[in-house]
Order: structure tokens, then sequence, then C-alpha cells
């Protein structure tokens, strides 16, 4: 790797998480200013312009905040969770295409050819830190939040893990790839193999109804589902259900280290969001004016860049929508829900994919 | 003095200890007093077996205040405050239950004026609707969903600004006098009411839109906390509770008072008794109060609002200034409180949580000698040990938003 490429990288991240920062701030005011409106009330508008100053206010005083840490709890695991509850949510930004060519670059972090199994592996290591975080803090409703939040993301990290299957099983139509695309897509793929993030977007590029998510509902609502799981949100978020476990996992957190968990749980979110645009919704591609192309100049490039987030952040505003609107499942139905529900769903729509291609072919 | 001790030897090793590891520990765990789930200061000391419960031990009186014993050393007047800080959702409701007691232990149980009857009806079923809507509020939020409290909590709100105008607090009502009530009607408080039951009806149809068909809180809700019919009856549950269980037992049908026997209303009962039933149950029966409020508000008659006898009433206050007999009435009402004959009374009354009765035992004069209060809180709480068993933790809360209690009125 040349100093080049090394700057280059470490611009596309600096980029990157200056973005994603700030997204995360927004969305914690999106989601008190949403709630707000969904439950008839004001919310917060005294920072600034429209409480738009909120982030700022509530980051001042998280670090204001006396860091409290517990007498009782093992120090180590205890300082170590929040961080390894934040950190996998923004690894996994690296391998998500977010744009398409910036000055000829990718806009891509790591262009890797196993995109998506990376996204998976760093997205299983989140759980570690809720897990850490409910042992460590030696204590009755933290350590029930954490068993409750190990045994729900391992079983909706499998139906999730089904559940892309059979788009990676569509993508993988070497005649599509050698004779379907244009020059500028043959030309930006160069390269890429068959679970490159990139692939699954070129795959999507045409019309609206090349878009995976009509081609494979059962896919995205399964995988939706699985995100919300995923990232603790309503109507999954057993382990921080406020009613039954007071605050689950990050009870006896306070200040900072409480802080990044909740960066941490919005982080995901985006994450998860920004995965299900790369999946279902054409990524940064839009069938329309021709912006389902690669870019060749600046303001394509940007241009592709704010279409992204403005789908990420339509993902976003169902995530909190469907927060506010919904009740909990109960751990067991939860439990049902992924492992009686989903799984044998998911299996079912890889063979029945399977057999649709080979009529097909 | 030698005695062979026998020790059992597998205990020395600690071999019992191993095989209960085998079977796994149980653990205890303390939810509440302070808990966002157990509405006030409950105490639930569960044994848990994973998420599933095994016992539940609920510890009151965080809440005492020795209601009952203050009863004692104040006259029968002063005590209406006390009452609003029972069942602190529905102040009104109690209020009147309070004096219907000592009205039916003074022998003027139909002596009110049709105008005050009304009035008090009135108080009630708004009570009811205020508390209903809460408890329904506050058993969506425990299972997740927020919006729903939020929602009827903008209602009760408009409960709040209705007691405000009628009784001039919002909270603390003590409204209710012994012989009546202590104003009439506020000018347009009637069309006030009027508009806000064409509100409520529209926020309780948007709670049925959010809940009654909604999956996740069916699913929460449907087979929980099943009390069967005899069970009811076996805990002596009152109000939604028991009616959820499918008994039909209503006091203001079983037993009527005031004007409930001049009002159209039907007892909503559930079939299964779980919280979903009770859910329904509460539902229902905001919208019959709605209904019976409608109706009182076309037949509310004129006249006074108060027993007219100025030895149970306090007598016009310009005319104290100014008369001496309505001085020495004043002064002695104040003073030495209502005259009670001796005699041991009960009165059960309809609450919205059930039946809140106040026995009360008088050796005469203005002071009870003993008055007892039955907070169907507790009663409906006495239930819990043999209601949690089997359920998991996140039922607990469903559970405890179904039953509707409140501290308040449970420690009294």
């Amino acid at each position: 790797m040349t100093l080049a490429e090394l700057l280059i990288s470490t611009l596309k991240i600096v980029g990157l998480i200056s973005v994603v920062l700030p997204l995360i701030a927004y969305s914690v005011v999106a989601e008190r200013r949403i709630s707000a409106a969904i439950q008839d009330r004001v919310g917060p508008n005294r920072v600034g312009p429209f409480g738009l100053l909120q982030p700022l206010a509530d980051g001042v005083k998280f670090l204001l905040k006396e860091d409290f840490t517990p007498s009782y709890v093992n120090k180590v695991y205890f300082w170590m969770a929040p961080a390894l509850a934040m950190i996998p949510s923004f690894v996994v930004f690296a391998v998500i295409p977010f744009g398409s060519m910036l000055f000829g670059e990718k806009m891509v972090v790591a262009d890797l050819n196993v995109g998506i199994l990376f996204t998976f592996a760093i997205v299983s290591l989140s759980v570690y830190g809720i897990v850490l975080a409910g042992y460590a803090s030696n204590s009755k409703y933290p350590f029930l939040g954490g068993i409750r939040s190990s045994a729900q993301m391992i079983s909706y990290e499998i139906a999730m893990g089904m559940s892309v299957i059979p788009l990676f099983m569509l993508t993988s139509d070497p005649v599509f790839f050698s004779q379907g695309l244009s020059e500028s897509w043959n030309q930006f793929l160069m390269g890429t193999s068959d679970l490159n993030l990139s692939r699954i977007i070129a795959y999507q590029s045409g019309s609206f109804f090349d878009w995976l998510i009509f081609k494979q509902p059962l896919a995205f609502i399964i995988f939706l589902a699985a995100a919300f799981a995923e990232t603790n949100r309503l109507p999954f978020d057993l382990p921080e259900s406020e009613t039954e476990l007071v605050a689950g996992y990050h009870t006896e957190y306070s200040s900072m280290k409480f802080a990044l968990f909740f960066l941490g749980e919005y982080a995901a979110m985006i994450a998860a969001s920004s995965l299900m645009v790369v999946l279902f919704l054409g990524g940064w591609s839009l069938p329309l004016w021709g912006l389902d192309q690669p870019a060749d100049n600046v303001f394509l490039g940007l241009l592709h860049i704010i279409i992204f987030f403005s789908k990420v952040s339509l993902f976003m505003v169902f995530f909190i929508w469907i927060r506010w609107t919904l009740p909990r499942f109960r751990y067991d139905q939860l439990m049902n829900l992924g492992w009686k529900r989903f799984l044998p769903l998911s299996l079912a729509n890889i063979i029945v994919t399977a057999i649709w291609l080979w009529f097909k072919s | 003095m030698s005695e062979v001790q026998e020790y059992e030897y597998s205990d020395v090793t600690g071999k019992v200890g191993e095989l209960t590891d085998l079977q796994g520990e149980k653990m205890t765990l303390n939810m509440g007093p302070s808990h966002p789930a157990t509405h006030g200061v409950l105490r639930l000391i569960l044994e848990l077996d994973g998420e599933e419960i095994t016992g539940c031990d609920p510890d009151i009186g965080f809440l005492h205040r020795g209601d009952e014993k203050i009863a004692e050393n104040m006259t029968y007047n002063q005590f209406v405050p006390y009452t609003d800080r029972l069942d602190y959702l529905a102040p009104l409701a109690n209020n009147v239950a309070y004096v219907l007691a000592v009205e039916k232990l003074l022998g003027l149980s139909d002596a009110l004026p049709q105008r005050g009857q009304y009035i008090r009806v009135i108080c009630c079923e708004l009570a009811r609707i205020s508390a209903h809507l809460l408890g329904i509020g506050a058993f969506a939020m425990d299972v997740g969903a927020m919006t729903v409290f939020l929602h009827t909590f903008t209602e009760r709100e408009k409960i709040y600004n209705l007691c405000e105008s009628l009784t001039g607090a919002r909270f603390t009502t003590s409204y209710t006098r012994i012989g009546g009530v202590i104003r009439d009607l506020p000018e347009g408080w009637v069309d006030s009411l009027a508009r806000f039951l064409d509100e409520v009806s529209h926020a309780i149809d948007e709670v049925d839109k959010l809940l009654t068909k909604n999956k996740i809180f069916v699913d929460r809700s449907r087979g929980v906390g099943v009390i069967s019919k005899q069970m009811a009856i076996d805990y002596a549950l009152t109000g939604p509770n028991l009616r959820g269980s499918g008994v039909e037992y209503d006091l203001r049908k079983n037993n009527p008072y005031l004007i409930y026997r001049d009002v159209e209303f039907e007892i909503p009962v559930g079939s299964i008794g779980d919280c979903y039933d009770r859910y329904l149950v509460r539902m229902e029966e905001m919208r019959q109060s709605v209904r019976i409020l409608r109706q009182c508000l076309n037949q509310i008659p004129g006249g006074p609002v108060s027993i007219q006898d100025r030895k149970i009433t306090l007598p016009d206050k310009s005319k104290v200034l100014t008369s001496m007999e309505e001085l020495i009435h004043q002064f002695m009402n104040v003073t030495q409180g209502v005259d009670a004959p001796t005699g041991e009374v009960y009165f059960g009354h309809e609450n919205p949580k059930g039946e809140l009765g106040f026995y009360i035992y008088s050796k005469g004069g203005g002071v009870p000698y003993r008055l007892k209060i039955r907070s169907p809180s507790f009663v409906n709480l006495s239930i819990l040990p043999v209601l949690m068993k089997g359920h998991m933790i996140s039922d607990v809360v469903a559970v405890l938003g179904s039953l509707d209690f409140v501290m308040g009125e449970c420690d009294r």
C-alpha cells in the first residue's frame, strides 16, 4: 500500500465518520421530534433554531455528568463494554458503498470482495459489548438484559444471514454481469467478485422493479425484522426493556459510558439501514435521469452520496416510527418468531429461489 | 451427657450443594419499590428460574400514611380531603364514596336533592373515565406502547381542567361534603363537559385502533394472567378485574345508589379473565360512562345541590355574618362536626378500581370511633402470588398493568 492509497483511505474514513457522527446525533433529535409529533407533544425546540443544537447540549450534558462506577463491578469489563458495543457499528461502514465515484475513487472505504460476510462477522461482535455490560455490572437487571440480548442477537443473526442468501443467489448471475451492464458499470465492477456489495447495487440498476425489495420481498421483511432485533429497537428491545428490566444491560452505566451505548445503538441503526439500502433499495443508485450509472463527474458523485444518505434517513424515520407505535414482544414470543417463523421462511425462500433459478437456466 | 451426634455425611462434604447446582439455582429478583412498572411503590420479591417466575411475594406498605387512624381524630367532613389521596387517580369518586358512607350512617341516603345526586354521579363517572384512561395507558406502556399512554394523558388533562373549574383543584378535589357537594356546577360547565364527551369518545376509538387488534398487544395479553371465575370470587376481586373474569357484579346495578337506577347502562364482562379481557372491560366501561354522563347531562334537574338541613350542611356564608341562627349552625358544624348516631355502617361504592368500601363505627358525636377502608387495590393485589407463578418476567408487567392498582389506596 502506497502512501497515496493510505492517505485516500484515511480521507474516506474521516469523511465517512464526519457524515455518520452528525447523522447519529441528528437521528437522536429526529427520534425525539418525531416521537413528539406521534405523541402529540412538542419535543425539544429550545436549543438553537428548531432545537437543532440539541445534540450539542446532550453531548455536553453527558460529558459533565458524574462518571460513576459502582464498587461491585468488574472494572476492566465494565469499561470495555461500552466501547465494544459501539465500535462494531462503525466498522460495518467500512464495506458499505455510500457513493459511486468521486474524484476517480470508489466511495467505499474497503472494497472487499467478501463484503457481506464481513458485515455479518462484525455485526455479530456487537453482542459482546452488551453481554459484557450485563456481566460486568454484577447486578441482576443488567444480567437479565445481557442474557436476553445474547440469545436474541444470536437467534436473529441466523435468520438475517439466511435471508440475504437468495439475494446473492440472484446477483451471482454471470450472464447479467457479462452482458446486461453498461460500459461504465463494467469498468466500475472491474476486479470484484460475487459477494462484493457494489455488485448488488449494479444488479439493482435499471428500473425500480429491479430493486431487490420487489424481487425478494420476503427476504426484505425478514431482514428488516432481524435488523430491528439486532439493533435492540422496539418491538424487539427486550435487552433494555424499560418497564421490565429498568434499563437492561446499561442500568449501571452513567455519563459518557452510557452515551457510548446510546451512540452505539443509533450507529447500529444507521449501519443496519445502510445495509438495507444497499441490499434492497439499490444503494446510491436511482433509476431516474441516468442516476443508476456510476458517476463520471463530481456533481453526480456527490448526488449519489446524498441519495444514499436520504435513503438511509428514510429507514431511520421508519425505525423511529415503529418504535413509538408498537408494543414489545415477550421473550419467548421473540424466540418463537426468530426460530419458528423467520428461520424456516428464509430457508424456504432460499429453496424457492434456487428452484426458480434452476428453471430459468 | 454424652450423646452421639449423627452427621449427614454427604452434607459435610457439600454434596447436597453439588446436587442443587445440577438442578440450577433460583434467582431472587427484587422488583420495586422503585421500578418503572410497579406504578408507585409496590415491591415484588420474585423467585426466578431463568425468565420464569416460580414465586412471587408482594411487599406493600411503602405508602402507608395511617389514613384510618387519622380519621379517628377529626370530624367527618374533615376527612374528605384525605379520601382524595386514596385512589389518587379518581379523587372525585373517593369523595363521593366516603360521604355516601357517612350519609348512610346519618340515615340520609335518600335525603339528598336530585341535582346533588346527579352531580355526584357525574363526578363518579368522570373519575371512572379518568382512572381507566390512565389504567389502559399505563398497561399499554408496560407492554411497550408508549404512545397510547401520552394520548390518554391528553384526555386526562381535559378532565383535570374540568375538575379545576368544578372544584377549584385539579388533583385533590375534596368536592363533596356530608349532605351534598361544596358548590353547584359552574356556568358553562355542562357545555364543556358535553364537548369533552365527544372528544373522549374519539380518543377511546383511537386507543381502540392502536391496541385492540394489534397483534403484538394481543399476544402479550391474551392468555396471560388468567383469573378464573371462581378464583376471582375466592380472592374477593372487585371492579373490572372481577368483571373481566366473567362475573357480572357491579354495585351500580346490584346495589344501586344515587340515581344509577334512572340511567341506562350496561355492565361489560369478559369471558376468560386474562389481561386482554380486563383491558376490553375497561374500554367498554369508559364508553358506558360516557353514555351515563350524556344521560345525566340531559336529565339533570335544577334545585339545590345539598340538603338544606343546617345541622348537616353549612349555611350560606352571607347569612352567617348577619344572622345569629346561621352563625350558631356554622360554628357547631365546623367545631363539633355533624352529630352522628351510634352504630355501625358499611357502604360499598363502585369505584373505578373496584369496590371502595367505608366501614364506620360510630359511638356518637362528630368523630368516628373507627373507620375502616376496604380498598379495592389492596384486595385485588392479594391474588398476585398465585397469579404470577409460571409466567415470565415480561408478563409481570402486563399482569400488574392489567390489574390496574394504585398504591395510595392499597397502603392507605
